[in-house]
């Protein structure tokens, strides 16, 4: 009961923030739902089935630059519908990258996935007819239906509702058969496979999954940022997106957005600081871990997180 | 080596440290390739089987140091076990189905059915990690079980376990025979359990079948004892 009254009182705050909070704060929150659809979805890869990737920044930005491509070039297609394009094509490159890193373990999974990541950067300079490059991209407003979401509380609304459902989405994956087959090749891949489950399999399910999430996010962020340039997807981000789930909680959604939050703020209030900022990062990271392993989301009563 | 278990028995493997006793379930279970053999159930042939297409075809197993997820709470433990029985994927769980609801609901229920039955139903919400030893080896044979297989493999059941609970053990474990209509391979070094309810008993040695037989006629085999205890100059 008490659940659902905090979850109600987050709802309304949700839909009221336009209103109680300052211009710039709104713009936050957009990112802070962006962040919290990347974190869900590198935790489900991550935290869920233990494959750690340092490449996410590069999905982010196939998602990005495929929404923005789209509502440059085919802007009949509503928001909704160029979201779910962008999410299912990086869904797609997810599955090309999860595949061979089936034969990968630990280290040099993450490896490969640094590497994924600093290839996409160089793709986008280099296929300059189509992303213009180092140049960058400006993202025209998001279309929907006859409007044109070109103000911050539009983008908010937007990408809050979109953050809604994917959260939706990705606590019903993570109690149901996959979310446990994920789970348990975390526990351990041999009982996992004895008990049933195809680990190759699911293994690639959760890269698919985790792409498609962070394809998402990268649609909104084009909008909500404005502007895409490759450097923007470099490694310190998908970094920041691993700080997130560490600092949030391993393998826990809420966990997920909780870190998503801390970051993205720390980041905005660290900004006058910019040469201080991964010392304050990571001494955080330090911290996180030596006092709540399992993350912040940990202090949380488990009836609460799960 | 050959070893050829009928329906419905329960079987013991027994023989020292090192004489390819798990390396048979390894095998067995798909974990292992072998260089040359065979292994068949039913006349299908194991071999070439992934792991969990062999739990598919109905053999599961437990493991000799308890493979229990750890940081997960027993009924999940369970539901994991019984992968092979449902059928929803990630959309359907995703999006709820009303298909994929009931099967969880259903599922639940036949994990908390399985705990009961083999006295867990208290811990149903415990971490598997934080459990006592015994009641791993419990959880992981209910996980086992969840998965209805035809043939279950016990490696070391009785293994860590106070006299009491082994006793306790074996009557499940006959049970479990006599309900679930279940051929039973058990690797052990109880010598209580193993000649208390196995019909037959194969002793191997250094990879070699040293001898097969009924418990009884086992323990009164001369090289067996040799080799498995000891000669009783050294004993």
């Amino acid at each position: 009961m008490s659940r659902r009254v905090a979850i109600g009182g987050l709802l309304v705050l949700l839909a009221a923030w336009p209103w109680i909070a300052p211009r710039y704060f709104i713009y936050l929150a957009s990112l802070v739902a962006v962040n919290a659809i990347v974190a869900i979805g590198l935790n489900l890869l991550s935290g869920y089935t233990n494959q750690l990737s340092f490449g996410h920044a590069g999905f982010l930005a196939i998602g990005a630059y495929t929404a923005a491509l789209l509502a440059m070039h085919a802007r009949s297609i509503p928001v909704p519908v160029a979201l779910l394009i962008a999410g299912i094509v990086t869904g797609l490159v997810g599955i090309l990258l999860g595949v061979p890193c089936l034969r990968l373990e630990g280290l040099y999974l993450t490896m490969a996935t640094l590497a994924f990541g600093f290839v996409v950067t160089e793709a986008i300079l280099n296929l300059d007819g189509l992303t213009h490059g180092a140049d960058g991209l400006r993202v025209p407003p998001a279309p929907l239906g006859r409007w044109q979401l070109a103000s911050d509380t539009s983008r908010y609304y937007l990408t809050a509702a979109v953050a809604l459902v994917m959260v939706v989405l990705a606590v019903n994956v993570a109690r149901t058969r996959t979310g446990r087959a994920f789970l348990a090749i975390r526990e351990s891949e041999i009982a996992a496979q004895t008990s049933g489950v195809n680990v190759a399999l699911y293994k690639t399910v959760a890269f698919a999954i985790s792409a498609f999430y962070t394809g998402v996010a990268g649609g909104l962020f084009a909008f909500v940022v404005g502007y895409l340039s490759p450097d923007a997807f470099d490694l310190v981000l998908s970094v920041d997106f691993v700080t997130m789930i560490i600092v949030g909680g391993l393998g826990s959604v809420p966990g997920s957005i909780v870190g998503a939050l801390v970051v993205t703020f720390l980041h905005d209030w660290l900004a006058a600081f910019q040469n201080y900022r991964p010392l304050i990062f990571g001494a955080v990271m330090v911290l996180v871990m030596l006092f709540l392993p399992g993350g912040l989301a940990s202090a949380f009563p488990r009836g609460a997180t799960r | 080596m050959n070893l050829d278990v009928a329906e419905g028995e329960i079987f013991a493997l027994i023989g020292p440290n090192g004489a390819g006793k798990t390396t048979v379930f390894n095998v067995l279970t798909g974990l292992y390739a072998p260089s040359a053999g065979t292994a068949r159930l039913a006349g299908q042939s194991l071999l070439g089987l992934a792991p969990h297409a062999i739990l598919r075809a109905g053999v599961a197993r437990t493991f000799q140091n308890t493979e229990v997820f750890r940081r997960l709470s027993a009924r999940d433990n369970v539901l994991v076990g019984l992968h092979s029985r449902l059928c929803g994927g990630p959309l359907g769980g995703a999006l709820g189905s009303p298909r994929v609801r009931r099967e969880e609901r259903d599922a639940r229920r036949r994990a908390d059915q399985l705990l009961a039955r083999l006295d867990l139903g208290d811990v149903a919400d415990v971490d598997a990690g934080s459990l006592p030893l015994g009641r791993q080896k419990r959880l992981e044979l209910a996980r086992a079980l969840a998965a209805e297989p035809r043939v279950l493999l016990l490696d070391e059941p009785a293994g860590g376990l106070n006299p009491t609970e082994t006793r306790a053990l074996m009557g499940v474990i006959v049970a479990l025979r006599a309900d679930e209509e279940l051929t039973i391979l058990i690797v052990e070094h109880d010598m209580d359990l193993v000649m208390g309810i196995s019909d037959r008993v194969a002793v191997l040695h250094y990879g070699r079948k040293i001898a097969e037989g009924r418990p009884r006629e086992i323990a009164a085999d001369a090289a067996v004892v040799e080799a498995y205890l000891g000669r009783e100059d050294s004993a």
